[in-house]
């Protein structure tokens, strides 16, 4: 039964990819049906995994290191669980924002981009893994592109250029690893992986490819343009998934198979880009003059935190206090996903009412949209890291870690992080409170302004209440 | 033993040539051909790896990997060069208006 459902994960929305490019003309049904279905089908799958502990299954019979198997434990279902309820969201948000022209190139890359990344979450082999990343890098850049303006394709040629140098550079790490051990399943590297020359090439090459599509600083430069110039659900799904997956990735391999080879150096040149990116982001976010560009430079910030949590994790001595600090970082990213995906739907919808996003100008149309307006607050809320988001959980005990062992820098430069992004917020929502009269609808477009509204939702109050089943959840597999 | 070390040496000096040929090069084309030249590297470095002299037959994950490879890079060479064309058309037409 779990066996199936590990494979059904990435065969759903694979399946309804090709349904979809086969019937065009019912594009939006089929397309929301399979998002459904693999929606449900993670929930059941993470459900699984909350009960009984991690799953595994080998295709055909072949087990490793012949054959290729999917896996299921803690962080892949905690990674699963958010992608999949965000990507529903925005499949609902897709389904009345595109026109009847866009959605047949819409629904049919979408499914693929969402194969792509429940593969990614699943898989324990390393080059199945390069795979994905590339299926992901492929239909993010043309869902990117997709409204044909020039801005969107060049700032998308230049995303697609340089995931394609970061799939290379990992592949090349993949092959080293090959040359010295002789297999690919992450699970038996781990056990024979010593540290030496070739590991830590191959480690240096995997990581250095995959920071550039986690776009770490100063590898940020291509996700702006990119971000900023897509269809907003397609922003959302970029911003709050697609950079989060690399991120997964880097965080995955680093648990489980490049342990013996990290030292404190690398973790704190990872934390010192991280934290370049968390003022550099913030700072740029603050004077962005466009609302989806203040988003994703505010992505580029928050990408930052996640990368400072490795020297807090290198210091910390295996326990308790480690592991809530995984726990942590996390439902950081978690967080991260449902706010800025949250945030990027509503933009989207404040674009479209006011036909551009111009922050300076935006005071009607936000105030015409109280759901949208609210949405933006609720995510910004979960942005900034105000209780009870699980932004501001996750916060504190990193902070409270670096204390106690004594890293107070990291601790200023995640509280100058929270000032900043706290400015731009209140930026955004200060130009919602300028006209006369307040309208008296709230919700005015129940089918795009549900979706936002639900994920903003999600990470200002759901996840820092109730993330107690995160702990659980990563008990089995992750930590100790 | 030389001979798949050179195979192999050669795969990685490709795979160093194209990286720096992407990082260097602003044209369109000639990131697109450096990135097959890392490509190219990475293959070549994988098929020397296959190897397992004349009496043993060849490791066959290795082949698999790059057939998979080359499919993949070229869908996406397929895919940039229709960017590229895109912001061809659209640079002529915007000239044609002006």
């Amino acid at each position: 039964m779990m066996i199936d459902l590990l494979a059904l994960a990435v065969a759903f929305p694979l399946l309804g990819a090709v349904v979809v490019t086969a019937t065009p003309s019912h594009a939006r049904g089929l397309g929301l049906a399979s998002a459904v279905l693999t929606t449900l089908t993670s929930l059941v799958l993470s459900l699984g995994v909350w009960r009984d502990g991690s799953v595994r299954s080998d295709f055909g019979g072949w087990g490793a290191p012949l054959g290729i198997g999917l896996q299921a434990d803690g962080l892949s279902v905690a990674m699963l669980v958010m992608s999949n309820l965000v990507a529903l969201a925005v499949s609902v948000y897709a389904g009345s924002y595109f026109s009847a022209t866009a959605r047949r190139h819409f629904w049919p890359l979408w499914l693929l981009l969402w194969s792509a990344l429940n593969g990614l979450f699943l898989a324990t082999d390393l080059f199945n893994l390069y795979v994905t990343l590339e299926l992901l890098g492929l239909s993010a850049a043309a869902l990117g592109a997709l409204s044909g303006t020039r801005a969107a394709v060049a700032a998308n040629l230049r995303y697609l250029l340089v995931g394609l140098l970061g799939s290379m550079t990992y592949l090349m790490g993949v092959a080293l690893l090959y040359s010295r051990y002789g297999m690919l399943d992450i699970g038996l590297l781990a056990e024979v992986i010593e540290p030496g020359l070739v590991a830590w090439t191959a480690m240096a090459l995997m990581f250095s490819g995959l920071f550039l599509k986690a776009a770490l600083f100063p590898m940020h430069f291509w996700l702006p343009p990119a971000h900023a110039n897509a269809p907003a659900p397609v922003s959302a799904a970029l911003s709050a998934l697609v950079v989060k997956a690399a991120f997964y990735l880097v965080l995955r391999l680093w648990l489980d198979l490049f342990d013996p080879v990290l030292n404190a150096s690398v973790a704190n040149v990872l934390g010192l880009l991280g934290a370049g990116a968390v003022i550099w982001g913030s700072w740029r976010a603050l004077r962005a003059e466009r609302l989806k560009l203040l988003a994703a430079y505010s992505t580029v910030a928050q990408m930052g935190y996640l990368f400072i949590a490795f020297p807090l994790l290198v210091a910390t001595p295996p326990g308790l206090a480690r592991d809530n600090l995984l726990a942590a970082v996390v439902l950081l990213a978690m967080t991260h996903g449902f706010a800025k995906a949250g945030f990027f739907l509503a933009a989207g919808l404040v674009q479209k009412t006011a036909g551009h996003d111009r922050i300076n100008e935006l005071g009607g149309a936000a105030q015409a949209l109280p759901a949208a307006t609210f949405a933006i607050g609720l995510a910004g809320v979960a942005l900034i890291g105000l209780p009870p988001s699980g932004t501001f959980l996750a916060k504190w005990i990193m902070i409270e870690q670096a204390m106690i062992q004594g890293l107070w820098w990291w601790v200023v430069v995640i509280m100058l992080g929270t000032l900043l992004a706290a400015a731009y917020i209140f930026r955004v929502l200060g130009h919602a409170f300028n006209r006369e009269p307040t309208p008296y609808r709230f919700v005015n477009d129940a089918r795009t302004e549900i979706p936002a509204l639900l994920l903003a939702f999600i990470s200002a109050f759901v996840l820092g209440l109730i993330a107690q089943p995160l702990w659980t959840l990563l008990d089995q597999g992750v930590l100790g | 033993m030389i001979t798949q070390f050179l195979y192999g040496g050669s795969g990685i000096l490709l795979f160093l040539l194209g990286t720096w040929s992407f990082i260097v090069h602003p044209p369109l084309i000639r990131k697109l051909i450096a990135i097959n030249v890392m490509g190219a590297g990475v293959f070549h470095t994988l098929v020397a790896l296959a190897y397992r002299g004349l009496t043993a037959p060849a490791d066959p994950v290795p082949h698999a990997l790059v057939l998979t490879g080359i499919v993949v890079a070229v869908s996406a060479t397929a895919l940039a060069l229709a960017f590229g064309q895109r912001l061809d058309r659209d640079h002529g037409s915007s000239a044609d208006d002006d």
